[in-house]
């Protein structure tokens, strides 16, 4: 088992980060869309997406099954087919690698759940190191309006209404939001992510993210040339 | 209570009333025979019983049981899982029990995983802070089986066969199912041999018959309730923990000890 920050692999791996509503999807679609463009391999992967570990999450999160402990485990599980699936093959064949969500949001919410801080590291540890990993950071409150004003209600674990803070689902959520933010800027220094101010423009994060990666990439990958 | 290692969110530190008894053993080993015959027993005798096993979770029991009929399940996503489903069943029905004062007999525990895990050449630091929030039980018997060829009878006489996982098919480890079966567990019991004294397992040399076996665990069970031996259980052998002497040498001098007098 090779562990964090020890891979020695061809390909490269940017991943995006940040509280909920802060953007990052969106501006990971427009790398993507601008990678394949300039005719590199790229290939995605979000959280969330194992197909074996898929339907358990399902009924056990419509089922309110899930503890802290419980909820990072099969996180960690879904995670650890991620990485064996669909992020170290591609990296070994000198792909790009596109993470919508990393290893740091296990590690935010977690904690803010009450897990202990460094076993949830460790659980984690498989992992492989990022070339780049941007944070998004939005202000709370405007994270929080784009979330609450763009869906019909919050679900139940999402809210963090399983960890008894508020019965109303919007206060719980803003509560939860605040602790997982508090961890995010923890971790700044901590793995060395790279804070993109999600608070201006669209054009301007995306242009800022393509002036970053752009010294990381090989321009002999690229399968057709311009 | 006592946790191996950092332990599970949100659980206050208590004592409990109840009892955590481990029945260990390679697969074949006729754990699930002798925790049918322990249970009823054990009610007989007037105490409240959970027993449970791996892979039995409501929230992943399905999941790992569908994620084995494919062979795409990797290493890593294999053993936190199996943690999952572990960690499930400690947190709603082991504990619970263990608070309500019932004896808990479980048909493996985190010894099996650990096992499993090493074998595929995964970090065994790595699994261990994983099982750190298993806790730590009142006792761990360990059927011990000196060969795989042993098991390979009882596959049939169960009417199970082989098993692709049980046989390790996904370590390449021999042209077909018995050749694998064999070296995996070879190398399981190897690993196991170590892990007896790193946890202090109580060795039972499980290649005796059932109905030995059975009054030698029975022994060691009244011995972590704390109850006198009666004259059913008269004639019994003495199980003593094998702390930091494990090995095949050992062991044979360990067991069968029939004829010693009860004290």
């Amino acid at each position: 088992m090779i562990s964090y920050g020890q891979h020695q692999l061809p390909g490269k791996l940017f991943v995006v980060e940040g509280t909920d509503g802060s953007g990052k999807s969106t501006q990971l679609a427009l790398l993507y869309q601008w990678l394949k463009a300039e005719g590199y391999p790229v290939f995605f992967s979000e959280w969330n997406s194992s197909p074996l570990v898929k339907d358990t999450t399902k009924r056990a999160k419509k089922r309110h099954l899930l503890t802290p402990a419980t909820f990072s485990l099969l996180h960690a599980t879904d995670f650890a087919d991620r990485t064996e699936r669909d992020i170290i093959p591609p990296l070994k064949a000198g792909a790009i690698v596109l993470a919508d969500r990393y290893i740091y949001t296990a590690f935010a919410r977690d904690v803010a759940r009450g897990c202990d801080r460094s076993w949830v590291r460790d659980v984690y540890s498989f992992a492989v190191k990022p070339t780049m990993a941007f944070f998004f950071r939005a202000p709370l409150n405007v994270a929080i309006d784009r979330i609450v004003s763009g869906r019909p209600s919050l679900k139940y674990y999402e809210a963090g209404l399983d960890q008894g803070w508020s019965d109303d689902a919007e206060e719980s959520f803003t509560i939860f939001q605040g602790k997982i933010l508090e961890e995010y800027d923890r971790m700044v220094s901590e793995f060395g992510l790279t804070v993109i101010d999600a608070s201006r423009s669209i054009e301007r994060q995306q242009r800022e993210m393509r002036m970053l990666i752009g010294p990381h990439l090989d321009r002999k990958k690229r399968t057709r040339s311009h | 209570m006592k946790f191996y290692g950092t332990p599970l969110p949100g659980v206050e530190h208590e004592e409990y009333s109840g009892k955590l008894i481990v029945i260990e053993g390679t697969d074949g080993v006729g754990r699930s025979t002798h925790i049918t015959g322990l249970r009823t027993w054990l009610e007989s005798r007037g105490h409240a019983v959970l027993d449970t096993g791996m892979t039995r979770s409501i929230l992943a029991g399905r999941g790992i049981k569908e994620a084995k009929t494919g062979t795409t399940l990797g290493r890593l996503t294999m053993q936190l899982f199996y943690a999952t489903d572990f960690v499930d069943r400690l947190e709603n029905e082991m504990l619970p029990a263990l608070r309500a004062g019932f004896v808990v007999l479980t048909d493996r525990y985190i010894y099996s995983a650990i096992a499993r895990a090493e074998v595929r050449g995964v970090d065994p630091a790595w699994i261990r802070s994983i099982y750190g929030m298993a806790l730590v039980p009142d006792a761990v018997f360990y059927l011990r089986i000196a060969n795989p060829q042993q098991l390979v009878g009882r596959l049939f006489t169960s009417g199970r066969g082989f098993d692709y996982w049980e046989s390790g098919m996904d370590l390449n480890l021999g042209e077909d199912l018995y050749d694998s079966f064999i070296e995996y567990q070879k190398r399981i019991l190897k690993v196991f041999d170590r892990l007896t004294g790193e946890y202090g397992f109580q060795v039972l040399n499980a290649s005796r018959s059932v109905r030995t076996v059975a009054t030698d665990l029975r022994r060691g069970v009244l011995k972590v309730l704390e109850e006198p031996v009666s004259a059913n259980e008269d004639n019994v052998s003495v199980i003593q923990p094998l702390r930091d002497q494990a090995g095949p040498t050992k062991l044979t001098n360990l067991v069968d000890l029939n004829k010693k007098a009860l004290p």
